[in-house]
């Protein structure tokens, strides 16, 4: 038998309800792997008691003939997520020590819906940042590393440290974010899929918030149908949150039968970018012919404004930043730093300089610039309207095709260190994802290959809003026919 | 449009973020560097566009006009680095 830490959640979930194992041995298999796994820093703090509390509880339920949907399958937790009872940072010295009262909307359900918790996965802070490099409690590692070379790679971010634990088999599967990549970025990078739904679509009730009318959650887990299991629990109708959709959540595993017959797969020409490497634009061209070959049409289709998403990006997000993290303040939780006969202005600008890593205080200045008197037409007035237009070029390509397909990311995974000295070629690596998020659009990304250095290289469905169903069965088309199933050698 | 220091420590206060005077220079080589990265939006044509507003149509709802939560002061206060008689203490503030 495969070892329960290779198992597909679909494969823990079927092996559980016929009897084959425990959920108990699952849980124990899984804390036995992440504690093994700390040099890579996946997580902030591991809840073994959590994920063995639910395990029992699945055992009994699976006795009683009770069993839930997620029975048996333990998970990690991006920090992001507030978690009733157990310390929830977003990866920031700022709010250290946090610990929520209350759970977010997206692991009630998960909880509800029979999974446990290994644990509270690394991010970039606050969600800001391609490698994880700006967390407080230390850069993850990538499982994978180059041929023949030991540099220590970035995971992606921010959700490097859920892309990290998954790609390693630490958990089963694990919850992201995405705000402008952060779940399909880290998912190409780790050789893992990971699924960003439409915005509304998953309740932002309890995550702590970057960019409010950009963040959304969604799963990251080894292929197509763990994230379609996963996605249906995490969705759905939250009244807490006032830009959740009220719309049924379908059975989204239901929808993959890798048949595209009578479906149009646009080629978004602009996505060609300079300095792309060969391997990924021959990948790309795979991807066509493997859609193709399910009986997709291919078509070119053109999406003029794509050049000027990340500039309109890098104003909307620290806009919506430097007034959502207004709220750390030193009074009501977190950091509170108070100099000497310092009064409450004091304390606010030195708490904020001490608790924020510099990427995150970056961004709330230039937020705070864009805002402020004077610049507001020129910068986040002018960047919304360049968004709307954004938006428009997809409602003209889903006139001519039911899906987009791009590459998630213009390179594989670099080494830790190697962009963070220039802020914008950091960012330019959101190049293919930042659209489809300023235009609030469901979008996967699947492992399809291997670059010439033995790292994994993603692919990404791009869908109409609401088309989560035929994201992903484009994205298992497209994974059945490639085929990917390296997996990192283990050196840690 | 260059960032100078005074702007860069304007900034700074409007986001009540303290500055060391080494910083205030770095941030504002920075800032300067990403806000003339993000000028290319001007060469945009964004005539008659309105400002996008929501990406996905959505009508904001509201609720019955009702108490539906409450009574958990405990829980409020629980994470607060100072609390005292039941409210936030922050440090004296005379006008």
């Amino acid at each position: 038998m495969t070892s329960l830490t290779e198992m597909t959640i679909a494969g823990l979930r079927d092996g559980f309800r016929k009897g084959d194992f425990s959920a108990r041995e699952v849980a124990e298999a899984y804390i036995t792997r992440m504690e093994g796994a700390r040099a890579l820093n996946a997580f902030v703090v591991e809840t073994p008691d959590h994920a063995i509390a639910a395990a029992d509880a699945a055992d009994r339920a699976r006795s009683d003939g009770q069993l839930q949907p997620l029975s048996g399958v333990p998970l990690g937790i991006k920090d992001l997520f507030a978690t009733r009872g157990v310390q929830t940072t977003a990866a920031s010295k700022i709010l250290e020590g946090f610990t929520p009262v209350y759970e977010s909307t997206v692991t009630a359900k998960l909880f509800a819906a029979g999974a446990g918790m290994l644990g509270k996965l690394n991010l970039d802070q606050f969600a800001m940042g391609s490698s994880n490099e700006t967390s407080a409690f230390g850069n993850v590692v990538s499982p994978w590393r180059r041929a023949n070379d030991d540099a220590p790679l970035a995971p992606g971010g921010s959700s490097g440290g859920s892309s990290s634990a998954v790609a390693a088999g630490l958990v089963a599967g694990a919850t992201g974010t995405d705000t402008g990549g952060s779940i399909r970025q880290p998912a190409a990078f780790t050789g893992i899929a990971g699924i960003k739904p439409t915005y509304g679509r998953a309740s932002r009730w309890g995550i702590i918030a970057f960019a409010s009318s950009l963040d959304q959650a969604g799963p990251m887990a080894r292929d197509v149908r763990d994230c379609a299991i996963l996605l249906k629990e995490m969705c759905g109708f939250d009244p807490k949150d006032s830009t959740s959709l009220d719309i049924p959540v379908p059975d989204f595993e239901a929808a993959l039968s890798g048949d595209l017959r009578g479906k149009r797969v646009g080629i978004p020409r602009e996505y060609r970018v300079d300095g792309m490497p060969a391997e990924i634009e021959k990948l790309w061209e795979q991807g066509a012919a493997w859609l193709k070959a399910a009986g997709a049409e291919i078509v070119d289709v053109s999406l003029p404004h794509t050049h000027h998403a990340l500039p309109t990006y890098y104003i909307v997000a620290p806009a919506e930043a430097s007034s959502n993290l207004a709220r750390y303040d030193g009074v009501r939780y977190g950091l509170r730093v108070l100099p000497d006969n310092g009064g409450l202005d004091d304390m606010y600008a030195q708490t904020r300089a001490a608790g924020f890593g510099y990427e995150v205080k970056r961004r709330i200045m230039i937020g705070t610039y864009v805002l402020s008197a004077g610049y507001y037409d020129a910068y986040y007035l002018k960047a919304q309207k360049v968004r709307a237009l954004i938006a428009r070029d997809f409602e003209q390509a889903w006139e001519k095709c039911d899906v987009l397909l791009a590459p998630t990311a213009p390179s594989a995974a670099f080494a830790l260190g190697e962009k963070t000295a220039d802020p914008i070629s950091m960012y330019l690596n959101d190049v293919f994802t930042v659209p489809a998020s300023l235009a609030g659009l469901p979008a996967m990304s699947v492992p399809a290959g291997l670059d010439s250095a033995g790292l994994p290289l993603g692919l990404q469905i791009i869908g109409k809003p609401l088309d989560e169903e035929g994201v992903l069965n484009a994205s298992y088309a497209l994974e059945r026919a490639a085929g990917f199933t390296a997996r990192p050698e283990k050196w840690w | 449009m260059s960032i100078d220091d005074a702007t860069v420590k304007r900034i700074a206060t409007l986001a009540r973020i303290a500055l060391s005077p080494d910083e205030v220079s770095a941030v504002g080589t920075e800032l300067n560097n990403i806000l003339h990265w993000v000028e290319q939006l001007q060469q945009v044509d964004t005539t008659d566009v309105a400002p996008m507003t929501a990406v996905i149509p959505n009508r904001l709802r509201l609720r019955e006009d009702i108490v539906n939560d409450g009574n958990m002061r405990d829980d409020v206060l629980a994470n607060a680095p100072q609390a005292e008689h039941g409210f936030f203490a922050v440090p004296k503030v005379i006008e």
